[in-house]
């Protein structure tokens, strides 16, 4: 059975530069990082030193305050640097590749017919527990809590958004292997949001209750589609993980392999043939972005989506949970009169001498132009036109920076992640980093909460 | 080196110093920054700040035109009534000419220059004191205040009233954003309550009224309102008060363009159509409620508010600056309700309120500065009332579930 959600508050942010349905292969990277940052308020314990040798799959670090927690290496080599930042904070550990794929393997386990308890701990011990992330706080899952429903969005709405249904072809029977899992890990249901029930990968899974979202971004958002189905309650925790994880978790039970592999694409304005390429988590991006080609020197280069993801460098690397990388134009440059002239290469939510709402289909060429500076909030009301979540946004915001506990548990602070925040960050007049204020408000509700 | 490459050169070299703020903001007036993104996401949606103040400032331009040409008719007229001739206002023939404009600006520009001149220098002052970026908060406010005194103002009592409104009215809460009131409503309170003799009466809604005055059969000079409030008849017909033939304060006479201005706002979202169009609604169901008790006969004529209470519930609309005032000044988003339920209510009882004051006051027949700046203060409550809604839901589900 399946419920409709439509939301219409949103706003699709088309832009130039799409992937084409084709993947490549990416050349071999070198090395791969992987960097603790990426999980965030996860303090690492190395298993090895500098100079270890170790196989795919095999784990790498462990969480401080959890140690059953651990983070594998998505390649077989060396370790042959681990950087530290200010005091002594782990920032990234670097693998060098040996090219040969040689994979730790673990029992093949029937999901089927598993236990919770055993599914729990092999997921656990193959190190894919951070795949799972829970809200509240939009940190990786504890392992102490059981959660009252899982939560899996099947339809990426952002903008440049990689197609699940071209990606994850093929990869049916690791998807439902891995819902059978996780459905024994919950008393509650696991909620699938799809763009279309047929002919989708998603068509044909059972165990979980389907739902089909429409409407613009933040439709595709999972953090959408469990505040339209069962937002989450004060003292309750809800699991969420991508269809890609998902997959590759299915895979770990099908063959005991932990397949590191991401099909990426590779896209925008600055990528002269964005298209979709095969390669591995942490990689280098200079191996596939240089592969499709890049247009200028001034770009910036991001991983993950222009709205919620990291900027790397072209010696950078793919982030742990990214599946996109994209490319565009720096926008680091003065605009004579640009706050008064008409514009028509911009996106707006408003009309105010702007005329994207005349091209509705347009594709836009955005840059990282801030198109304007930093001030308190002023404007009210625009938040609201693309927030489709039942919260008081600019409230929960001004909550989070007068560090009011109390108002922000009322407000509705342990339904939302900062992705959720995203684009009333794009829309923001005063032009306020929403999802940096978010994540301190939850960081500071863990620390205090917790 | 082009201007461009010397303005960047010459700001990193203020980074970091007092004067920054200064310098910043004649540099971004000229050119947008060159900010990129660093934190969250990469791209930014065009409106920044200025944008939205400027849409404000092309909403407003028609009715300051309008009131320079006014202000020169309206002179003229008053000297023409002084030696008994009546002027009959004809858009082309008698208003837009030179020499109405030449009056016109001659007396209005002085009211613009001075409160731009005086209110960015106290926003400047503040921004170099406190080290904070100057905020445009006053673009608009700067904009606003000529369009609301008499044009005989004269012009160091605005700039008095200018210093009082942006550092109690705005810098004291911590500039733009922070504040309670509407900035350019406190300057005209101040006015009103400081200088009360020169914004009511008859003496200064037209420029020169007093020494043209001189006749037997002088023109008093007086607002219809202030007519009304008299029990005194009108001589302005429909289309004189709709277009704005008529003496009033420098930009609320011609109803018909704050409509055009206002129609532009909305369809820009720039100023919420909620507060507008409740605010409309509150203004007349207030006028029925008048003209119902006038109906019934509880007040006839010999009463003191006969005049105003009488007065159709839509022509409350379209004389006094009451359609300026929803249209430029109750929907500021700082000093106005946040929530958008929270703006019907706001915007229903500034009309509401605003009726009120106009016919129940006695000194000076106009109400609805006086009702927004209440409501000013009563957004913040109206919006608690509705954001504890929606907190009262939440906790409705989490007692449902664990009951």
């Amino acid at each position: 059975m399946s419920k409709d959600i439509k939301i219409k508050k949103g706003l699709d942010i088309k832009l130039v530069g799409e992937a084409e349905r084709v993947v490549s292969d990416a050349p071999r990277s070198r090395t791969y990082v992987i960097k603790p940052s990426d999980f965030h308020l996860v303090t690492p314990k190395m298993l090895f030193k500098e100079g270890a040798t170790l196989q795919a799959g095999e784990p790498l670090f462990y969480a401080k305050k959890d140690p059953s927690i651990k983070f594998v290496s998505p390649v077989s080599g060396t370790i042959i640097e681990i950087k530290r930042g200010a005091k002594r904070v782990i920032t990234s550990i670097v693998i060098e590749a040996d090219g040969r794929d040689t994979v730790r393997e673990l029992p093949v386990l029937d999901v089927n017919t598993a236990s919770a308890a055993a599914i729990k701990e092999r997921i656990l011990e193959s190190g894919l527990w951070p795949f799972i992330k829970q809200r509240p706080y939009d940190v990786i899952a504890s392992t102490q809590t059981e959660p009252t429903a899982i939560f899996i969005s099947g339809h990426n709405s952002a903008p440049l958004a990689p197609d699940y249904n071209f990606i994850l072809k093929g990869k049916e029977a690791a998807l439902q292997a891995g819902i059978t899992a996780l459905s024994k890990l919950t008393s509650g249901k696991i909620h699938l949001g799809v763009a279309k029930v047929s002919d989708s990968v998603f068509s044909k899974l059972s165990e979980v209750q389907m739902h089909t979202v429409s409407g613009p971004h933040p439709s595709g958002n999972v953090g959408t589609l469990i505040n339209k189905v069962s937002p989450v309650n004060k003292g309750e925790t809800v699991w969420t993980i991508t269809p890609e994880n998902l997959a590759i978790m299915g895979e770990l039970f099908l063959t005991g392999k932990f397949n590191a592999e991401r099909i990426i694409s590779v896209s925008g304005s600055s990528i002269k043939a964005p298209k979709y390429y095969k390669t591995k988590i942490g990689a280098e991006v200079s191996t596939f972005a240089y592969a499709a080609g890049i247009d200028g020197d001034n770009v910036r280069m991001i991983s993950g989506n222009v709205l919620t993801g990291d900027q790397v460098n072209a010696d950078g690397h793919l982030g742990y949970y990214h599946t996109e990388f994209v490319a565009i134009p720096e926008g680091n440059d003065y605009e004579f009169f640009g706050w008064n002239k008409p514009v028509f290469n911009k996106i707006s939510s408003s009309r105010a001498l702007t005329f994207s709402w005349l091209f509705p289909n347009k594709k836009y060429d955005l840059d990282t132009n801030t198109n304007g500076e930093h001030r308190a909030f002023v404007v009210t009301g625009n938040y609201e036109e693309v927030f489709p979540l039942d919260i008081y946004p600019l409230q929960l915001l001004k909550a989070c920076m007068v560090q009011d506990l109390d108002a922000m548990e009322a407000l509705g602070m342990y339904e939302v992640a900062p992705e959720d925040f995203a684009l009333t960050e794009f829309v923001c007049v005063s032009k306020q980093p929403h999802q940096a204020i978010i994540r301190k408000g939850l960081d500071l509700m863990h620390e205090e909460i917790g | 080196m082009g201007l461009k490459e010397k303005l960047h050169g010459i700001k990193e070299d203020f980074k970091g110093k007092k004067m920054a703020p200064a310098f910043n903001a004649l540099h971004t007036f000229l050119y947008t920054p060159d900010e990129t993104t660093h934190s969250g996401g990469h791209v930014r949606a065009v409106d920044d700040l200025k944008r939205t103040m400027n849409t404000v400032i092309i909403a407003l331009l028609p009715v300051l035109v309008w009131g320079i040409f006014n202000a020169g008719y309206q002179h003229y007229a008053a000297v023409d009534a002084a030696q008994g001739v009546l002027r009959e206002a004809s858009l082309f023939g008698n208003f837009f000419t030179w020499d109405n404009f030449i009056m016109g600006a001659w007396t209005v520009l002085p009211l613009v220059i001075v409160s731009y001149a005086v209110g960015l220098g106290v926003e400047f002052v503040f921004a170099v004191i406190k080290g904070h970026e100057v905020e445009e908060g006053y673009l608009v406010t700067g904009m606003l205040v000529p369009l609301i005194v008499p044009i005989d103002i004269p012009l160091w009592m605005l700039a008095i009233a200018v210093i009082f409104g942006v550092v109690i009215g705005k810098e004291v809460f911590g500039g733009t954003g922070m504040n309670i009131l509407n900035p350019a409503l406190t300057i005209r309170a101040f006015l009103f309550f400081a200088y009360p003799t020169w914004m009511s009466g008859d003496q200064v809604w037209v420029h020169g009224a007093k020494a043209a005055a001189g006749g037997p059969d002088a023109i008093s000079g007086e607002t219809i309102l202030g007519a009304y409030a008299q029990n005194s008849s009108v001589i302005y017909d429909f289309s004189d008060k709709f277009f704005g033939f008529i003496p009033g304060s420098v930009g609320e006479t011609s109803t018909f363009l704050i409509i055009i201005g206002g129609l532009f706002l909305m369809f820009s979202k720039i100023a919420s159509w909620r507060i507008i169009l409740s605010a409309v609604v509150g203004a007349a169901v207030m006028g029925l409620i008048f003209n119902g008790v006038v109906d019934q006969g509880w007040i006839t004529e010999g009463s003191n508010f006969y005049g105003l209470m009488s007065t159709p519930f839509w022509e409350h609309l379209i004389i006094g600056g009451i359609a300026f005032g929803i249209v430029y000044m109750a929907t500021d988003p700082v000093s106005g309700s946040q929530t958008n339920t929270g703006k019907y209510w706001y915007g229903f009882l500034i009309g509401f309120f605003s009726i009120m004051i106009r016919v129940f006051n006695p000194a000076y027949p106009e109400g609805v500065f006086l009702a927004i700046l209440l409501m000013n203060v009563f957004a913040p409550t109206i919006d608690h009332y509705v954001v504890q809604a929606n907190v009262k839901k939440r906790m409705k589900r989490l007692k449902l579930k664990t009951a």
